[in-house]
């Protein structure tokens, strides 16, 4: 487990590290505004944008800017080129509003989840079954921006029984939680339909296998044949999906959500990051959200260990 | 749930009646292609302390008829008709939740592959423990343990208190088959139904496995129905046979009957293809030629005949389940040849088979 543990970070760093120098090589590359005229400003001599390009470090080799660049964002010290604000901390105020958004989504999805999906595969074949196969495929096919604005016409301007926009600290709970139910349901309501199915199919795998007659022959009964036996044989799929999902969306995925509901967290910063193509924001935002998802398949590689016993951690594993 | 523990139903004891009966048991399952009768008309009683062999090839229907005994063939799809009697009372007529009762702690199952018939998420004991606490709700987790502990000596596992807490894939094949078969005792039950036990198992371990079964089989009394296609498995533990083709039985009898004086041209074949090592080896390996035909469309009339060397105008009728010896009511077959015409066709090259091999 422990050997396990640090193959797998020192795999983590590595891939954020290729990341970092892929992001970097790719602004290099792509022709942008000189950041050091858009530092200057608009009406800048040639000389003030030669004294901003030394100041900044813009004459330097690419190496030298790239160890620069790390080592502002790793210390807490990068500064947008577009507005000057320090982008660690723009990026430590925006994880709550993203924390809540994502964890109170995923909540609600995760139930809808998994009891639409269990209904499904008990009642596989009957009306029950067919009519969440159709609710989830309408859930998977509605794109976000479109169900959000839906929520946000009939439930904040046809009746106001939710604040439009923006977000309260949990320190007021209640006008917290106002703030995010229809971003939580925008956000849920895709993955929800789509785990529903997952879960399904996994389940119905499973139900054929020769344990599960076992299990019935024994005289369990059906229900504890299906949530002792074919539930926790079918947990695998749903949890790697999860472990994605999640660690995308904690990383500043939830770009779409957080814009119409002008959520102050990571995934509206990293919409502004990438309209203005401020170099220092894209970087950190880039691998706050590369930290998340590396994070979260470890954490699903300990998970499967956990569920399955016959996965053993740090003997076979790549 | 109710605060009493659960308690098995009372079965009420018909006297000197046959521990199971079944009788007229037809299983039909709808498919795409139409009402597949995978078991059509199967009848047999036992005895406690009896071993019944169920022979036949795949899709015979062998395992389907012992599935539904206990119920495990029900669902939206078949069509279940005839009877299942376990100490007089029907079992085919209860519901779910009554036939849960009655699996596991009277007619207990093994299934054919150990490797996959063991959840691979939980150790042998949670298993074997939860067996016993479905039925039995006052043992306590450590009663329960210990008699999991128990069971897996009494089938041979060494070092059971330690195995308890291992998990399948820790397990070898021949140590799964007893732990499941330690799982199927928990709740000493009085018929064992084993579906081709042995199959997934190589040659020593099948005859470990098969001595266990005879074992318990005579000194718990534990009745036994054996499913396999190995007559060489039958020849070891049967009390008495069944032959299985299509869905029917087209012979019974004791052991003695089938291996010495078969009746049915299909039982001819299995002996015939058996191979044996006391003898010169045959040019090429006896075999019964064709396959077995689909159940959607069955031949008229005797099932067997598209495959019968000895057919002829009589077999487009169907012949009944009927004893054709004079003398021997218990010996039944389903074939019009004549008991003397049988004595000859059967004998091939001096031992039994259903035709001299080709070539």
């Amino acid at each position: 487990m422990l050997r396990f543990l640090i193959r797998r970070v020192l795999g983590a760093i590595a891939v954020i590290f290729a990341i970092s120098v892929l992001v970097f090589l790719i602004f290099n590359v792509v022709p942008a505004t000189n950041p050091a005229q858009r530092i200057a400003g608009k009406n800048a001599t040639p000389e003030l944008i030669k004294q901003v390009e030394h100041q900044w470090g813009f004459d330097q080799s690419l190496p030298a800017q790239y160890w620069t660049q790390m080592k502002l964002i790793f210390t807490g010290e990068v500064t947008s080129y577009q507005s000057s604000i320090n982008v660690d901390q723009r990026i430590a105020e925006g994880i709550p509003a993203t924390a809540s958004l994502c964890i109170g989504a995923a909540v609600i999805w995760l139930a809808f989840g998994f009891l639409f999906g269990y209904l499904s595969a008990v009642r596989a074949g009957g009306w029950l079954d067919r009519g969440l196969t159709v609710l989830a495929l309408i859930g998977i096919s509605m794109p976000v921006f479109w169900l959000a604005s839906l929520l946000l016409y009939y439930f904040t301007y046809k009746i106001e029984v939710f604040p439009a926009s923006g977000y309260k600290s949990l320190s007021e709970p209640i006008e917290w939680a106002k703030h995010l139910i229809l971003p939580w349901i925008s956000l849920a309501v895709l993955f929800a339909g789509f785990y529903s199915r997952v879960l399904r199919s996994s389940m119905l795998d499973v139900m054929n296998e020769d344990y599960v007659r076992t299990a019935r022959a024994k005289g369990l009964s059906q229900r504890r044949v299906m949530t002792k036996h074919v539930l926790r044989n079918s947990l695998i799929p749903v949890i790697t999906l999860f472990g994605l999902d999640f660690g995308v969306l904690i990383g500043g995925g939830a770009i779409v959500t957080e814009t119409l509901f002008n959520i102050e967290g990571v995934g509206l910063f990293t919409a502004e990051a990438l309209q203005t193509q401020d170099f220092p924001s894209i970087m950190t935002v880039t691998l706050f959200g590369a930290f998340f998802i590396v994070l979260f398949n470890i954490l699903v590689d300990i998970a499967y260990a956990y569920l399955d016993p016959r996965i053993r951690l740090g003997t076979s594993a790549a | 749930m109710s605060a009493t523990p659960e308690t098995a139903p009372v079965m009420p004891d018909a006297g000197g009646g046959p521990l199971l009966e079944v009788d007229g048991l037809r299983v039909g399952f709808a498919t795409e292609d139409g009402r597949v009768q995978a078991v059509d008309g199967v009848d047999f009683q036992l005895e406690p302390g009896e071993v019944l062999a169920i022979v036949g090839e795949s899709g015979s229907g062998k395992s389907v008829t012992a599935q539904t005994l206990i119920g495990l063939t029900r669902g939206p799809n078949s069509y279940i008709e005839g009877s299942v009697r376990l100490r007089g009372e029907e079992l085919t007529s209860l519901s779910e939740s009554q036939l849960q009762k009655v699996r596991g702690s009277q007619i207990a199952m093994i299934f054919q592959d150990p490797m996959t018939s063991m959840n691979p998420v939980f150790t042998v004991g949670t298993q074997i423990i939860e067996a016993i606490r479905a039925h039995d709700r006052s043992s306590s987790r450590k009663e329960s343990r210990a008699r999991a502990v128990e069971l897996l000596e009494a089938v041979g596992i060494p070092d059971a208190d330690r195995r308890v807490d291992a998990y399948p894939h820790e397990f070898s094949g021949g140590m799964r088959q007893r732990a499941m078969i330690a799982m199927g005792l928990a709740l000493e039950p009085s018929v064992l139904i084993a579906d081709e036990p042995t199959t997934a198992l190589d040659v020593t371990i099948q005859a470990q496995i098969l001595h266990l079964i005879q074992d318990l089989n005579r000194s718990r009394g534990l009745a036994t129905i054996l499913i396999t296609h190995d007559l060489g498995v039958v020849a070891e533990v049967a009390d008495r046979v069944l032959v299985m083709y299509g869905g029917k039985v087209v012979e019974r009898g004791t052991l003695e009957d089938i291996f010495y004086d078969p009746q049915h041209p299909y039982t001819w074949g299995l002996l015939g293809s058996l191979t044996r090592l006391d003898q010169p080896r045959p040019h090429r390996l006896p075999q019964i030629s064709g396959a077995p035909p689909s159940l959607l469309n069955l031949p008229k009339g005797c099932a067997f005949r598209t495959r019968c060397p000895h057919e002829f105008g009589k077999c487009t009728e169907v012949p009944g389940l009927d004893a054709r010896l004079p003398g021997d009511p218990n010996h039944r077959d389903r074939c019009w040849l004549t008991p003397e015409q049988k004595k000859t066709l059967r004998d091939v090259e001096g031992r039994i088979g259903l035709e001299a091999p080709h070539g």
